[in-house]
């Protein structure tokens, strides 16, 4: 086999598992461009993921399958949104309790179906890749260039400015949380009818908490998170393809590794370039003092 | 020109003016206190209407309370003869209400016309900012509120954010407009244009709410004015018939002679020597410029300067708080460029900081570990690994009855002071072991009337005793009251030092940054 070919396969496997990094990605830009940090992506995804596969197995299409991930990711999102907004919990204790409820609730549920393949599976290069770029052009026009992108921004940036100017801040937050965790089972959802057409349980594989590091990889933008999310597909399938050559588990840890120093660099250098929003995590209440 | 020479700029409003907005027992508690107590005013229509009061009157409470942050307990608000009920600013906007907090409420790195463009109704969905910029536009001229559109909030000055904060009102219609401390962030120059603008307001038949604790302002610039004191209006009086004293007496409750001793003549030998100071700002660019003076011993150095020209930088530089990026500083002979904040105090340098509950004090101790915060791990306060609680607690007594700290027990947790009473513990603490040098960053800000004359006069006495102090404030007046020299800073620079009987006019054109 070529070096060229090697390459070329390599950088066509790491645009597939680009593809649910890039659509988790934008799904987390987004609910944190309102202020919401949502840990719980592992868990929107491994629901999407195990609704998507059954969806798609029992009704034959695909197609539904990805929208049924996509309603439950967003329902996933709204529990998170109704413990982090309204009830004003700790926004990273909830998403870390979403993302274990999810791995269980997904592993329970998938018990039945265990190791099985879809008999139907979407083409791994469908419209998803494609369709996930257009996105993230469209998630920044919107942030940049439309009325709705002020207002999630502000949210994000300062609640308090944003209800004094007559914007419902709670409202804004669910419907980006919500939005964020569609996004997110989708992400999930094309992993087991596309990407590794068949459901076993965990198959998202810690693929979440690449999604959260990315969001803030990308520096909350949406075309920056498409160079990411190829960069860190790749990275993930060169950990499955060295494995002729070197042990599997130090592979296995190299794109987790990875994350950990492209997030130690953003800190310690890209302070100015890595500004988060300025209320990321933080919960609103008018006239808290 | 000082505002106090000037009589009411402005016609009375002819007392037949239509009321456009009545506040009707207004009550409203916090924990521990009632912020306002039964609360009654009227606003007429084209009226500036200023609402005086000392710090914690109550007065921030009620605009809020108008804008629909807070929910009264009790009481009722009338807009053009209806009564309404204000559950949220949306409400209050509606109503034709908006507000200019006294901390801005703008998105830093957005720019204006984003910060306008914000659910400001009409706009259009797709590229909402570029009809937006022609109707800033077309309201600063016609307001005298020049600024740039596209600029970034953080970009711009505290006076030409508080522009982008008039417009954002204004632009929404707004015919009621709340000003909450409008001047505490401007010099006096542009205290005087931003009279001019509420002037135009008036012409058009809006009516503007005007807080300040500044009798000479209300003096210039309204036409009523309503004075609060501990959460209940004590009279409401058009301006033409009070006096300063009167309005005072009204504000404080007591006459008010405050007389500071006289200026102590002659200094002494420099103790606080800073030469070619540069220190970065949080965003890591130069924020102090290359600063050097020289501060003697028995002397009161004053920085006057808007907020924000590197003040707090420079303090933090100064007690080892900051990193000094270039320069030197000198404090009792000895290079402490380096040193950390510890050493700093050990020498003998009293820091009385700007954020005195965030830096001040450690809010959840009591009152006594915090009065011997400085010297905890000295004897007689701890021997070896174990503190000695009874002569901390009679140091900490000590302390209370000799600055006069208001609090239950030395035990109490200083956080339920109240803001003046743990000022009067931190200068305790870094003033009972006659420091050298005194760093003071507002060390009278919001505080009452009485609290800031003893903190004053405090100040003096150490300076009397030997002390150096180094005086940041942003009041004018407290400065030209106890400083020997004045600097003013402007843009990171020290851009003059200038004597003790400088006038008002020429210090605020110096903070304004023009060389005068
Ligand atoms: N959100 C709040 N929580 C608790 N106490 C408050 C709150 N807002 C104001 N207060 C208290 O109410 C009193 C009046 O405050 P405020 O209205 O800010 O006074 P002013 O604006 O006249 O300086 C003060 O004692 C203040 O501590
Ligand atoms: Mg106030």
């Amino acid at each position: 086999m070529g070096v060229v070919d090697w390459i070329l396969g390599v950088l066509v496997r790491g645009m597939a598992l680009g593809t649910p990094l890039l659509w988790g990605a934008l799904g987390e830009i987004y609910a944190e461009r309102a202020g919401v940090v949502n840990l719980g992506v592992e868990g929107m995804m491994i629901l999407g993921a195990f609704f998507a596969f059954a969806a798609a197995q029992l009704t034959g299409h695909p197609g539904l399958g990805l929208l049924a991930a996509a309603l439950i990711g967003g329902m996933a999102a709204l529990l998170h949104a109704f413990v982090s907004v309204t009830l004003r919990a700790n926004q990273f204790v909830s998403g870390l309790a979403l993302s274990m409820l999810g791995l269980g609730l997904a592993g329970l549920l998938g018990r039945g179906w265990e190791g099985f393949p879809l008999s139907n599976p979407l083409p791994e290069r469908s419209i998803l890749p494609p369709l996930g770029a257009l996105l993230a052009v469209a998630i920044w026009a919107l942030l940049y260039h439309t009325r709705w992108g002020i207002i999630l921004r502000t949210v994000g940036e300062s609640p308090a400015a944003a209800d004094a100017m007559g914007i419902d801040v709670a409202l804004v937050r669910y419907l980006a949380v919500v939005f964020g965790g569609m996004l997110a089972g989708v992400a999930g959802g094309f992993l087991s009818v596309a990407y590794r057409p068949s459901w076993t349980e965990g198959m998202t594989g810690g693929i979440g908490w690449i999604v959260v590091a990315l969001a803030i990889f990308a520096s909350w933008d949406p075309l920056r998170a498409i160079g990411a999310a190829l960069l860190f597909g790749t990275l993930f399938h060169l950990s499955f393809r060295l494995q002729a050559w070197i042990p599997p588990e130090p592979l296995q840890m190299m794109p987790f590794a990875f994350t950990i120093l492209v997030l130690a660099i953003a800190a310690r250098w890209g302070a100015r370039a890595w500004r988060a929003p300025e209320a990321l995590g933080l919960p609103y209440l008018r006239g808290e003092r | 020109m000082h505002p106090a020479s000037t009589p009411s700029a402005s016609p009375l409003v002819p007392p037949g003016a239509p009321v456009r907005l009545a506040v009707r027992e207004i009550r409203k508690t916090f924990p521990g206190v009632i912020a306002n107590d039964r609360v009654t005013l009227d606003v007429r229509r084209g009226e500036v209407h200023a609402l005086l009061g000392e710090n914690g009157a109550g007065k921030t409470t009620l605009m809020n309370i108008l804008y629909g942050i807070y929910q009264p307990d009790a009481g009722e608000i009338v807009i053009d003869g209806r009564e309404v009920r204000v559950r949220s600013p949306r409400d209050a906007i509606a109503h034709g209400v908006g507000m200019v907090p006294q901390h801005f409420l703008l998105v830093r790195r957005h720019t204006v016309a984003e910060n306008v463009a914000l659910g400001l109704s009409g706009t259009r969905f797709l590229l909402p900012v570029r009809g937006v910029e022609m109707q800033i536009n077309a309201f600063a001229d016609r307001y005298g509120l020049r600024v740039d559109p596209h600029a970034a909030i953080w970009q711009l000055s505290i006076s030409e954010q508080q522009r982008v904060e008039i417009l954002k009102a204004l632009l929404r219609g707004a015919e009621i407009l709340i000003l909450d401390e409008p001047t505490s962030v401007l010099t006096p120059q542009e205290a005087m244009q931003l009279f001019g603008v509420l002037r135009r307001m008036k012409e058009e038949g809006k009516s503007v709410i005007f807080i300040t604790h500044k009798l000479d302002e209300v003096l210039a610039a309204a036409d009523r004015v309503t004075v609060m004191r501990k959460g209940r209006v004590i009279d409401t009086v058009p301006v033409g018939m009070a006096s300063k004293p009167q309005l005072a007496r009204m504000m404080v409750g007591h006459d008010v002679d405050f007389q500071l001793p006289a200026r102590h003549p002659g200094t002494g030998a420099p103790a606080l020597v800073v030469e070619d100071l540069w220190v970065q700002g949080d965003r890591g660019l130069p924020v102090v410029r290359g600063v050097s003076f020289v501060l003697h011993r028995q002397e009161i150095l004053g920085i006057a300067g808007v907020a924000g020209n590197g003040q707090r930088e420079l303090v933090e530089a100064l007690t080892g708080l900051r990193r000094v990026e270039r320069g030197r500083v000198t404090v009792l002979d000895r290079d402490v460029s380096r040193w950390s904040p510890r050493t700093m105090s050990k020498m003998g340098v009293a820091h009385i900081p700007e954020e005195r509950i965030r830096m001040g004090i450690v809010p959840p101790m009591s009152v006594t570990e915090n009065a011997i915060l400085r010297r905890y791990e000295e004897p007689p306060f701890s021997r070896g690994p174990l503190m000695d609680y009874v002569s901390a607690t009679r140091f900490a007594q000590q302390l209370i009855v000799e600055y006069s700290i208001q609090t239950p027990s030395p035990r109490t947790p200083a956080r339920l002071l109240s803001g003046g009473n743990i000022q009067k513990l931190i200068l305790a603490r870094e003033l009972s072991h006659r420091p050298d040098l005194i760093i003071a960053a507002h060390p009278t800000y919001g505080l009452d009337v009485s609290t800031t004359d003893r903190i004053h006069r405090l100040l003096l006495q150490r300076r009397d005793d030997g002390a150096a102090v180094l005086l940041v404030s942003e009041d004018l007046d407290e400065i030209r009251a106890l400083a020997d020299r004045i600097g003013v800073m402007y843009g990171g620079e020290l851009v003059a030092v200038v004597p003790a009987g400088t006038d008002r006019e020429t210090v605020g054109l110096l903070m304004a940054g023009q060389r005068v």
